[in-house]
């Protein structure tokens, strides 16, 4: 089995966070992190359940101080070897150890997998497998929910350009080796090499972008909706502590999504203000409302907010039943007036239901408390977004890899069936990212781009 | 009213390149074999291109050979022309293909079967399969005749309910103006065969002295020529005509456009799916509207006659449109068609209803082969019949059959295809189906499948004992090159700079130099002073192994990582609906490909890496 590692406390910011690396070669992966301070330790020769205290470092650069404890197989929660670092818990320096963990050879977890594996190797009984199932499905699941708002997203746009023009690139050789005696061009050692340049170059950029700080914001995906003038840019700022949307009497105000992180008790909240959902002729703020309607789709955490002091409305309740069957919270506001509105009568569309004052801040960390309520906090199964992320940055960086091995291989003179491995090993990294097969996707380009065949 | 006649081990339905090799491989197994077909003068007819071989299909042709079957032989006895495709390619691509004397192959494979000890040919059309308890029990012929056998290999190619379309004429027929097979295909859905319609279409035959030659692109064959066969001897061969290109003009696009209306397939009088990888030239020039102009080849159909094949202008348009068209083609001037071009619609099997043996999931000792399966071409053809036949003859004798992994074969790959992903148009052989090109080479057939063909007893004592001994030169020779290490010379610098290559300043392991693009084995031929003198194939292999070993073992790898999937074993009554965690889409696929094991699974399009780690974990709980 192949070494695993992930952040294995709460995706949020907190005093203390775990990374945990599970498998094989768990102990030499963590030896080429973590540099105990006590010089004579070695973490590979480390005994079960024993600490170090040391650095966490990067080369030469320290991320971290932290302790590692490390566990023996079989006497760890999956069974294998496991080494557990724990750092100071700041989203981007966990995230930054992660990565450089995954960088010395280990593969991103998937939803449930420590289970998964605790279950292959006898430490739960057969009654607890059905749980590991639901959880492995249930993350698949948020993955496939998450995978339209992530197709959205800059990162997996760009993976997609770079792959499409891989797979034409694959698609002329295999053209070309498959239909020798067909009018085909022949591929140039210049095309696959302009191409795979071209391919690193976007790589490249793509992953040092990724990796410079926009992680900050991470948190939980939430989108704040309601219908006009309910309080919702109200409740941002009071949430971010600023006047970040602007707020006026004028329905329609908030027209662009204003994202904004904040820290909400133990857990970050990635915060979306969206316009207010109700039917418009105002055509600029008509595609405002689409765009909350969108990312109600998309988002991990709704919370809906409701006007206490009017009466239950049909956008109300268009609201409340789009929020069914997701981690949504009913934020009933301006608690200070006279309570007009039924909710009741949607209450079953939500998860949890709060009542403040988005004016006075009254009644806000019971807010906090319901998101912690619905995020359990102290399960281990990081969110599914995280996943798909890290996922698909170690995607790029392994197809980086083929390519510039297949550049190298190109450039000594190797022949194009083994340069073409090398490309086809590549693109099926980033094909990854869309459940494609290069092998099947080839195919179909050649029968799409060329006149061939007897 | 059905009357009893003989019986049989295995029936085999159907004698073209499928049915052939199911027959003799069943015969050569021991079990007692019935060909049947309706015309004995179309036994291994070549109703399309008179050519064997080709990417990815001179692989199957090797991989066929080095199992013990017959299509390899029988090409090399037969060829007219022979050129290996791909040369300077890189050797997992170097495809061997072959034109082959249409009526001298026919002939040649009609008396191999003839003289096949415990087969028995029949001309006959088989109407009824009959069935006992979900099993094979009988097949009987039109005339009545009533055959009693164990096991039936269906090998219907394109006769199975084939309707041609020439134009606005349509008419029940095989190919080659052969009777169809009518009354089958109510038998199968009867016992529970799904059928379904595919295409497909084949070009005119033309008279040699209606083609003016002088205006065509010559080419011509290797000179250094290898075999198909492992066993034939590479002295001797030779070519003995030449192929000719010639290619269309606006022209000749300008009619097919002005009559497009007149071709059934957009009239839509169609109903089957046509290959992709095939298309008619109405199809290339509707489709790919902004060429100037497509090539064809003009080909030699044999050595005693003067037809000639014109590959790539397969059509179904109507007659007087093929002529029109044909005259606008530098070359082609004057030319007389002998036969026309057409389509052909015929039924076939969901191949995602077999199993890698090739045995119905549901109905025992009922197998299909060829196009039958929903395949395209001679090659693939005979692959499976091979397999079909194996399995078959196993099958009566209660042995367990084989099977073919993806990464010991094309074949393998073929067959895991079809029976896996399922084919929505005819499937063809491509080297870029295959996932393991470097290590399924044409020049290594043997090495990956005649021990399995010694195991299996088609391969005799005295080729595996020569095969065994070439591998053990092989392996000696490689294991000398890599323990010899070459002291650095003036002659051997000028050698590397004279290939690009850098020199050496230190002594340098020969092997460390092989792997080296630029060098071969051969080249270091002069400084290797203990060189054993060695075959040309054992050569090739040191050569090959040596230079390509750090992308094979990265290939072996992935085999491995493979491999340990595919022993995780998938019972065969799975309730997937009843799996937690199955996504909805994944039971439904599941339940219709009903996977062998977790390798499998995987593979099948909708089965997400998620629902593969429930299934891993069901199983695992399963065996508590």
């Amino acid at each position: 089995m192949s070494t695993i590692a992930a952040i294995s406390t709460p995706h949020a910011a907190g005093g203390i966070s775990v990374i945990r690396i599970s498998g094989e070669n768990a102990l030499t992966v963590a030896e080429k992190v973590f540099f105990p301070s006590s010089k004579n330790k070695r973490p590979s020769e480390m005994n079960g359940y024993t600490c170090a205290y040391g650095n966490i470092c990067d080369g030469d650069t320290v991320l971290d101080d932290g302790i590692l404890t490390v566990f023996r197989a079989p006497n760890s929660y999956t069974g294998e070897d496991v080494a557990e670092i724990s750092c100071h818990g700041g989203i981007f320096i966990t995230e930054q150890i992660l990565r450089l963990i995954l960088s010395e050879g280990a593969e991103p977890a998937e939803a449930g997998e420590f289970t998964k594996r605790a279950f292959l190797n006898g430490k739960m009984s057969l009654t607890q497998a059905e749980g590991v199932m639901d959880i492995i499905s249930a993350g698949g699941k948020a993955e496939l929910c998450c995978a339209s708002a992530l197709k959205e997203g800059a990162l997996f746009r760009r993976i997609k350009t770079v792959s499409d023009r891989v797979l034409r690139l694959l698609g002329s050789l295999a053209a070309w080796v498959d239909y020798p005696e067909d009018d085909i061009p022949a591929v140039t050692n210049e095309e696959i090499n302009d191409t795979l340049c071209y391919a690193n170059k976007q790589l490249d950029e793509l992953l040092s972008s990724y990796d410079s700080g926009k992680i900050l914001r991470k948190g939980i995906d939430t989108v704040i909706v309601g219908k006009p003038n309910v309080g919702k840019s109200t409740l941002m700022n009071l949430l971010s502590g600023c006047e970040r949307s602007i707020v006026t009497e004028i329905a329609g105000t908030t027209r662009d999504i204003v994202e904004e992180s904040v820290r909400l008790g133990d857990i970050v909240l990635r915060l979306s203000d969206t316009a207010g959902i109700h039917f418009t002729n105002d055509i600029v703020e008509n595609e405002g409302v689409k765009l909350a309607k969108k990312k109600l789709g998309t988002a991990e955490m709704i919370l809906a907010v409701f006007d206490l002091g009017a009466e239950i409305s049909e956008e109300d309740i268009s609201i409340a039943e789009s929020c069914k069957g997701k981690n949504a919270i009913a934020v009933l506001n301006k608690s200070d007036l006279d309570q007009k509105f039924d909710f009741q009568s949607i209450s079953d569309n939500f998860k949890e239901c709060v009542i403040l004052s988005a004016g006075s801040g009254e009644g806000a960390e019971k807010l906090a408390e319901a998101v912690e309520k619905i995020y359990k906090l102290g399960d281990i199964v990081p969110d599914a977004g995280m996943i798909v992320n890290e996922r698909q940055r170690a995607c790029a960086e392994k197809a980086k890899n083929s390519f510039s091995e297949a550049i190298c291989a190109l450039a000594s003179g190797a022949t194009f069936d083994a340069v073409n491995i090398l490309i086809d090993e590549g693109e099926n990294f980033l094909l990854e990212l869309t459940g494609e097969r290069a092998s099947e996707a080839v195919v179909n380009e050649v029968f799409s781009r060329f006149c061939v065949g007897k | 009213m059905s009357y009893y006649i003989d019986s049989y081990d295995v029936a085999v339905i159907g004698a073209g390149h499928a049915g052939v090799e199911a027959a003799l491989a069943a015969a050569r197994l021991g079990a007692r074999t019935v060909l049947f077909t309706i015309s004995l003068d179309n036994i291994a007819n070549m109703p399309c291109n008179p050519s064997i071989g080709g990417t990815a299909k001179g692989h199957l042709v090797r991989e066929i050979d080095a199992l013990g079957g017959e299509m390899g032989k029988a090409a090399d006895a037969c060829f007219i022309q022979s050129r290996m495709l791909n040369r300077g390619k890189g050797p997992a691509v170097h495809s061997l293909r072959v034109q082959a004397d249409r009526v001298k192959y026919h002939n040649h494979m009609k008396h191999i079967c003839e003289m096949q000890e415990g087969l028995d040919l029949k001309q006959a059309e088989v109407t009824e399969i009959r069935t006992e308890n979900e099993k094979v029990v009988s097949v009987v012929t039109a005339l009545g005749g009533e055959y009693k056998v164990k096991a039936a290999i269906i090998a219907t190619g394109t006769y199975l309910k084939g309707l041609i379309h020439v134009g606005d004429v349509s008419y029940e027929s095989g190919p080659d103006s052969t009777l169809p097979s009518r009354g089958l295909s109510d038998s199968l859905k009867s016992i529970g065969v799904k059928l379904r319609r595919f295409k497909t279409g084949t070009p005119s035959r033309v008279h040699r002295r209606s083609i003016n030659f002088d205006l065509l692109e010559k080419q011509n064959g290797d000179e250094d020529i290898q075999p198909f066969s492992f066993e034939t001897d590479r002295n001797g061969l030779k070519n003995v005509v030449s192929c000719y290109i010639a290619y269309t003009n606006e022209e000749t696009h300008k009619v097919i456009r002005e009559n497009i209306s007149r071709s059934p397939m957009y009239s839509g009088r169609i109903e089957g799916v046509g290959p992709r990888y095939c298309p008619s030239i109405e199809d290339k020039i509707v489709r790919f509207a902004d060429r100037a102009r497509h090539q064809l080849f003009i080909e030699p159909m044999g050595l005693e006659t003067d037809e000639y094949y014109l590959q790539g202008m397969s059509s179904s348009l109507p007659e007087d449109v093929q002529i029109a068209f044909l005259r606008t083609i530098k070359g082609l001037e004057n030319v007389e068609i002998m036969r026309n071009a057409y389509a052909i619609e015929y039924d076939c099997c969901d191949p995602q209803d077999l199993k890698h043996t090739l045995e119905f999931k549901n109905i025992g000792g009922l197998y299909g082969a060829g196009q039958f399966n929903g395949t395209s071409g001679y090659e693939e053809a005979a692959a499976q019949g091979l397999i079909a036949g194996i399995n078959a003859a196993r099958y009566c004798k209660g042995q367990e059959g084989i099977t073919l992994s993806r990464s010991s074969s094309y074949i393998g790959t073929l067959i895991d295809d079809l029976v896996i992903k399922g084919c929505t148009d005819p499937y063809r052989m491509m080297t870029s189906r295959s996932e393991y090109r470097l290590i399924l080479r044409q020049d290594n057939a043997d090495e990956r499948l005649t021990p399995l063909g010694y195991r299996v007893g088609l391969i005799s004592e005295e080729r595996y004992e020569k095969f065994l001994e070439k591998q053990r030169l092989i392996n000696d020779e490689i294991k000398r090159v890599k323990g010899k290490t070459l002291p650095p010379s003036e002659k051997l610098n000028e050698l590397l700079e004279k290939k690009g290559t850098a020199p050496i300043s230190g002594g340098i392991k020969m092997s460390e130099l092989i792997k080296r693009p630029q060098i071969s084995y051969e080249d270091l031929a002069e400084f290797d002073d203990d060189r054993p003198e060695l075959f040309y194939e054992v050569k090739e292999q040191v050569n090959l192994q040596i230079e390509y070993e750090g992308y094979i073992s990265r290939q072996m790898m992935e085999v491995e990582h493979v491999r340990k999937l595919e022993e995780k074993k998938l019972p065969a009554d799975i309730d997937y609906k009843q799996i937690k965690g199955l996504s909805l889409e994944a039971q439904e696929k599941l339940d219709r490909v009903r996977p062998e094991n977790i390798g499998q699974a995987g593979r099948i399009s909708g089965v997400s890496p998620a629902d593969v780690s429930v299934l891993v974990i069901w199983l695992a709980g399963q065996a508590k």
